[in-house]
């Protein structure tokens, strides 16, 4: 008996050194900076609150950490899309002038796996800015480094609270280098294949509530123009 | 013979510690004296023997000069390993997201490719009505934007049901005057399966369609290029809990490798 007893403390506290192995393993997460930090082209900012609350509408199953928003928007209950949630925003540019409205719905992603440090969500956005035109971003994302860096943290926290500066390179592609696949629809970007990031930083957290301060941030690279030149060239006739 | 067991006092030591170092309240003071002094040398050891397994004194006895602490010490560290490696067996094997899918309802289409109906109920789908100037909001408490900005855009959030009326999706549709002209843009996102990205001609065909191409899709869809066509169908039914109508959504999806001109201009034919 007394050595089942030692075998299963033993088993329990594998479990949990695992457990903080896995957290604090210092060879996963921790994504470099956005590949569009250092990018030469002329890339399309916007920003949004990342405050459910803040948003135009926000719906999810109901049961999750974030409330819908407005309180009796209908929520998303149904087997298929219990694990999504969907939101409408203001987008807004460099100077914080209203930009456009973006749609975001995004749900959790079978491909998920935390012992190599993702935990994903499969999302869209649709961004429509008036005088511009349209286009729709596809990525996953993923949520490791803010799960170790700021809800971990707050479940700890006496006061269930984080409070500090976080930010990260939520984009984990499906494009080139990590990034946003990003298809123009209409105007301006009519036509266009562009990539993009989207960044979070975040100022507090509470584990009632989730963001409590925080914001989103869309960077999409327009295609160079000596990109397009260069794909007129090739679709030249060969003169010889 | 363990390491408790091979403790060997001296008589110094085994006063010095009777005189107030006794650290097990279960067993005999000869044992846990000996246990006590080993405790200043190793820790764990010492711990496993006396606090750990709670023996009695009898029990204690037998156990050091049996050499249990050995066994005891060598099952607790292959626990600790087994709940590592059965942590990350169960981390790799068991999925953390298993998404709850309904079958594809998905049919060969007459000029090839593929089709698949979704269809949304009005009004009890629409989950978002946001325009600017509206005289009544859904849901109840949504606030528009008041901003110029966004006075001529419209967007409307719905859930998507497929042929068997079931949900299984969240879709999107935007409506936007862009010099004097419509943009119609439907994002339709099916979990664990994939995004469309769909921007409609503004000009409805007949029979009230509006055609659009697929611009983009995701995931199952993301090497398909096709078409939707959009349609409102009004209920005939007359039930007293029947829908207003529904959005008939028609998706044809086509292999890239044909040029989605040949298969729009087919299927308007």
């Amino acid at each position: 008996m007394k050595y089942i007893v030692v075998l299963l403390l033993g088993l329990l506290t594998g479990v949990a050194l695992f457990a903080v192995g896995l957290t604090y393993n210092p060879f996963v997460g921790k994504r470099a900076l956005s590949p569009l930090a250092v990018t030469d082209s002329q890339t399309v900012m916007l920003s949004y609150s990342a405050v459910a609350a803040d948003a135009i509408m926000y719906t999810n199953d109901g049961e999750s950490r974030i409330d819908p928003l407005p309180e009796k928007v209908q929520q998303l209950w149904e087997a298929p899309i219990r694990q999504s949630s969907a939101m409408v925003t203001v987008l807004r540019d460099g100077r914080s002038h209203v930009a456009g409205v973006g749609v975001k719905v995004s749900s959790a992603a079978e491909s998920t796996h935390l012992l190599k440090g993702k935990a994903l969500l499969d999302s869209i956005w649709y961004v429509y800015l008036p005088g511009q035109g349209s286009f729709f971003v596809e990525q996953s994302e993923n949520y490791w480094d803010y799960l170790r860096d700021i809800v971990i943290p707050a479940y700890r926290h006496s006061g269930d609270t984080w409070k500090g500066t976080w930010m990260g390179n939520i984009t984990d592609g499906p494009g080139t280098l990590g990034m946003a696949r990003v298809v123009g629809g209409s105007g301006e970007f009519a036509g266009m294949e562009m990539l993009g990031v989207e960044t979070l930083s975040v100022g507090a957290w509470r584990v009632e509530d989730g963001p409590l301060a925080a914001e989103g941030q869309l960077i999409i690279e327009l295609p160079s123009v000596s990109a397009d030149v260069d794909a007129e060239m090739d679709s030249l006739p060969d003169d010889n | 013979m363990s390491i408790c067991g091979s403790i060997s006092l001296k008589t110094a030591q085994a006063r010095r510690v009777r005189r107030g170092r006794d650290i097990s309240g279960n067993t005999a003071p000869s044992v846990a004296v000996r246990c006590a002094v080993r405790h200043k040398i190793d820790r764990i050891r010492c711990w496993i023997c006396c606090n750990l397994t709670k023996l009695t004194a009898t029990a204690l006895e037998r156990h050091i000069t049996t050499g249990g602490g050995d066994v005891l010490l060598k099952t607790f560290i292959f626990g600790i390993l087994l709940g590592i490696v059965a942590a990350a067996g169960v981390l790799f094997a068991v999925p953390v997201v298993d998404q709850y899918r309904e079958v594809s309802l998905v049919s060969v289409a007459p000029n090839g490719g593929s089709r698949e109906a979704f269809h949304i109920n009005v009004p009890g789908d629409r989950i978002m009505t946001g325009a600017a100037g509206q005289n009544s909001s859904l849901p109840i408490g949504l606030e528009w934007p008041k901003d110029e900005v966004l006075s001529t855009v419209s967007i409307e959030i719905f859930k998507v049901r497929n042929a068997q009326n079931t949900v299984i999706g969240v879709a999107s549709r935007a409506l936007a005057k862009e010099n004097d002209a419509d943009i119609i843009d439907w994002i339709i996102h099916l979990p664990a399966r994939g995004s469309l990205f769909v921007g409609m001609e503004p000009q409805s065909l007949e029979g009230g369609r509006r055609i659009g191409k697929l611009r983009a899709g995701s995931q199952e869809f993301d090497d398909l290029t096709g078409f939707i066509t959009e349609r409102w169908v009004p209920d005939t039914s007359g039930g007293d809990d029947a829908p207003l109508g529904r959005i008939e959504l028609l998706a044809t999806y086509v292999s890239n490798s044909v040029p989605f001109e040949d298969q729009e201009a087919e299927s308007l034919e």
